[in-house]
């Protein structure tokens, strides 16, 4: 079975509980995921891609 | 073909690649590209955005295998124009790995780390995250003129 890194150190995935969600809005789409061990949070992590820009608007003026 | 009024878009890669200054500019070491760097905002404490100058410690996240002032931004592809739009986007995603980032977290600060006051250069934000013994990542949108991560249009 695959190994996830935790607070406890590498752990099966199969004797862990995990949670996951999604993050979708025009800004991002992120996923996260979670493993609890005996109710207690051993791993999160979060990937998160990026939708909107920073964008400058350049305007030559007009007399 | 008519005279047209426009911000010329070769210029706004110039400016990108920094060959104009119309105020007082610095002496550059050479011709290379600067250095860049991201670096990870708590969401209580963070204050950074448009009004920001430089890279600042205040608001920024701590805690395991994080380092102040953040990790390395790769920045393979140069600056290009798409029709008269001018586009960076760091080449690679930008990866915090086997961090734990216990206090909320909703911002990222991109910086010059080449410059000796490390200017600001962009903010972005997102829902808050924390991490705990895991990765943090931020993926890049397509580089092009439409959702390229900087944009001067």
């Amino acid at each position: 079975m695959p190994l996830v890194n935790t607070t406890l150190g590498p752990m099966d995935t199969s004797l862990l509980e995990k949670k996951d969600g999604i993050i979708d809005n025009e800004n991002e789409n992120t996923l996260w995921v979670e493993y609890w061990y005996e109710g207690n949070l051993v791993h999160r992590s979060a990937h998160v891609r990026l939708k909107k820009a920073v964008v400058c608007d350049l305007v030559a003026a007009s007399f | 073909m008519a005279n047209a009024q426009a911000f010329c878009s070769q210029a706004k890669l110039d400016i990108m690649n920094g060959l104009h200054a119309m105020g007082a500019s610095v002496a550059r070491a050479g011709t290379t590209k600067d250095s860049y760097k991201a670096a990870l905002f708590e969401t209580a404490s963070g204050s950074v955005g448009a009004a920001s100058t430089v890279y600042v410690t205040s608001g920024e996240v701590a805690g395991t295998n994080y380092s102040a002032g953040g990790v390395a931004v790769t920045t393979g592809t140069a600056p290009a124009l798409d029709g008269t739009t001018g586009h960076f986007t760091p080449s690679a995603s930008i990866t915090f790995s086997n961090v734990t980032l216990a206090t909320s977290f909703d911002a990222v600060m991109l910086f010059n780390d080449t410059s000796a006051s490390k200017l600001a250069l962009s903010v972005h934000t997102f829902a808050s995250q924390t991490i705990t013994a895991g990765d943090f990542t931020l993926t890049m949108p397509t580089n092009d003129g439409t959702t390229g991560l900087i944009r001067i249009a």
